[in-house]
């Protein structure tokens, strides 16, 4: 199996599971599909620069051979601050749910969910 | 050495947040003062900075020496020293405010996020590489996160939760139209990205426009164009209203990137076909939700949804003096939402009681003054005679003209300025005429101090000022409105005159 196929599978799922979590209605599973979202964006910069192996990301006198450094620079960017958000959306949740009492991201707080009736069926 | 003044407008914030920050706890008048006082330094740089960006020729600043494609450059052209001026002008509106009103004293470090929002802003305005833009967006969101949550309460956090979420998934978009456009062409300066684009395969043609729609798409998230709108209603009006006042350049910013990069990136090609539908529902939106409104913050927030779009309509016909009518107007649009933001704070902090609601209450010291500012801030933003907003609002209809679409954009923008009218005539008056039989309840009253209108009045001066001198304005619009669609002379100025002759 190539490198291609796994590591565009890698982020395909890692999208997915961020998109599904990112439209959930309490705010830690948001929370958990932005870092997943922030993981895929990852690995996509990351293969921006065209998958290559065995090569050094750095230029050096007599070196050929070597794979483009700049998505790598741009991946320890946007590491840096999707990390920083992730922390703060943490943050914010936990204010949110301690200042209104309910965890749902609308703010609204959920009704009780119906309990099933034993006497309506047969 | 004049050169180096171009980094001036993210040096001097990026000083005066880490000078206000030493007096969070103790002399917070300094503070203050600080902010206050680099505000003003801005607003003489980008005067300075504006005279030289007028002599027509784009002036690339590499930040370190670095050449262009390599290193980053900061790049002053006309429209960039436009907007840092506007910057300048409104942030010192809303800090003298802030700091007259004390909503700066509600909570810990008000004029520190203050500044960093504003060096985000110059930064996205100003720099000549798209993975920096995304970097200045970024600054220019994390204070606006701490700004928007400034003061706190319940409804202000869950308010700010979707904030927080909505502009983390377009951060996430916006890495992957760079990754595609990387990807494409191999580079990230603008100006650079646009010889390239011009010379590219037509296999890669698709990829490259599937990358600059989805900047376009996050672009039009942050100028909160329909169908990504639904976040900034309840933003906005969960906010305190200087704040607001302040976020309404933050539209602008999305406005100006799509004015910047569009024209390089896709060339001819551009996202016009796309915006324009969605500017024209989100101006129908955005008037219909001001006339349903029942809060002061979310009239307010729905009328900037309105002439934001007003002004992305015009920047959708992609032509030069659609581009110049839309820059005439985006001053007249960032001012007057301001304005109508500041006098909404002082409705609810003069009368006293009933928090947001737009209903009659009892007489209240300066309700007088209060009328006529609304009325002021209404006339504006409607686009009545006399103040600017007429005047672009017809360079826009006249504009639209020769485009085939000029009778949808004639029935929209007149019939919303209609329900607008209708909206705002009835706010103001049940704000102002209609009379409560209950007693003025006079005990516990904040009295009308007449010093906190004093940036209305400022914004008021310069809507006049921009009325008055819509002739050189224009012509100043029409030169800018050239030279962002000249991207061959935008690229000549960065990487040098003979870039792109070659390829």
């Amino acid at each position: 199996m190539s490198i291609e196929f796994l590591v565009a599978s890698a982020i395909g799922v890692l999208t997915m599971a961020g998109i599904y979590l990112c439209l959930r209605g309490r705010t830690f599973p948001v929370v958990l599909g932005l870092a997943m979202l922030s993981y895929a964006i990852n690995l996509f910069l990351f293969a921006i620069g065209r998958l290559v192996l065995n090569r050094p990301p750095l230029y050096e006198k007599g070196l050929t051979e070597y794979t483009d450094p700049l998505p790598q620079a741009l991946v320890l960017t946007a590491i840096v601050i999707s990390f920083g958000m992730t922390a703060l959306a943490v943050v914010l949740a936990l204010r949110n749910f301690l200042e209104t009492g309910t965890d749902q991201v609308d703010g609204v707080v959920e009704a009780d969910p119906p309990r099933p009736d034993p006497e309506a069926r047969p | 050495m004049m050169d180096a003044l171009i980094a001036a407008p993210l040096l001097l914030p990026a000083f005066a947040a880490t000078a206000s920050l030493l007096f969070w706890l103790r002399y917070r008048w300094a503070g203050a003062i600080v902010s206050i006082a680099s505000v003003m330094g801005m607003i003489v740089v980008a005067i300075i900075l504006m005279t030289r960006a007028a002599s027509g020729e784009a002036i690339a600043y590499a930040l370190g020496d670095w050449p262009a494609p390599f290193g980053i450059v900061l790049v002053l052209d006309r429209l960039s020293a436009l907007m840092l001026l506007l910057t300048a002008l409104l942030g010192l509106a809303v800090a003298v405010h802030a700091t007259f009103t004390g909503v700066d004293r509600k909570g810990w470090h008000f004029h520190p996020l203050f500044q960093f929002q504003l060096l985000g802003i110059n930064g996205a305005f100003l720099t000549g590489d798209l993975f920096n833009l995304f970097v200045f967006f970024e600054v220019l969101l994390i204070a606006s996160y701490g700004l928007m949550l400034h003061g706190q309460g319940a409804r202000r956090l869950s308010a700010g939760v979707q904030y927080v979420v909505v502009n983390l998934i377009g951060s996430i978009l916006f890495l992957i139209a760079l990754g595609l456009l990387y990807g494409v062409t191999g580079t990230l300066n603008m100006a650079d990205m646009a010889v390239r684009a011009a010379a590219l395969p037509a296999g890669d043609r698709g990829l490259l426009r599937a990358g600059g729609l989805l900047l376009a798409v996050v672009f039009a998230l942050k100028a909160a164009l329909v169908p990504v709108h639904l976040w900034l209603p309840r933003t906005y009006s969960a906010t305190a209203p200087a704040v607001a006042a302040l976020f309404a350049i933050m539209t602008k910013v999305g406005a100006y990137a799509i004015m910047r990069t569009m024209p390089l990136i896709l060339g001819d090609a551009g996202a016009g076909s796309f915006l324009l539908p969605a500017a024209l529902g989100t101006m129908l939106l955005g008037f219909i939700g001001l006339l349903a409104a029942r809060g002061l913050g979310d009239m307010a927030a729905f009328a900037l949804i309105g002439s934001t779009a007003t002004l992305l309509t015009a920047i959708a016909l992609f032509d030069g003096p659609a581009l110049a009518a839309a820059l005439y107007y985006l001053p007249h649009t960032t001012f007057s939402a301001a304005l109508l933001f500041l006098t909404i704070d002082l409705i609810i902090r003069w009368r006293g009681g009933e928090d947001e609601a737009i209903v009659p209450t009892p007489r209240y010291k300066g309700q007088g003054w209060l009328g006529f500012q609304f009325l002021a801030a209404a006339v504006a933003l409607l686009g009545l005679p006399p103040l600017s907003g007429f005047i672009g609002k017809l360079l826009i209809l006249q504009a639209a003209t020769p485009s085939p679409y000029m009778g949808v954009i004639w029935t929209v923008v007149l019939v919303t300025s209609l329900i607008g009218l209708v909206g705002l005539s009835q706010a103001g008056s049940d704000l102002f005429w209609k009379d409560t039989s209950t007693p003025p309840i006079t005990s516990d009253r904040s009295t009308a101090r007449w010093g906190e209108a004093v940036p209305a009045i400022f914004l008021l001066a310069l809507l006049a000022a921009l009325t008055a001198g819509a002739g050189p304005v224009t012509a100043y619009m029409q030169a800018t409105s050239a030279q962002i669609l000249d991207a061959d002379g935008y690229v000549g100025s960065v990487l040098g005159p003979d870039a792109g002759k070659g390829r």
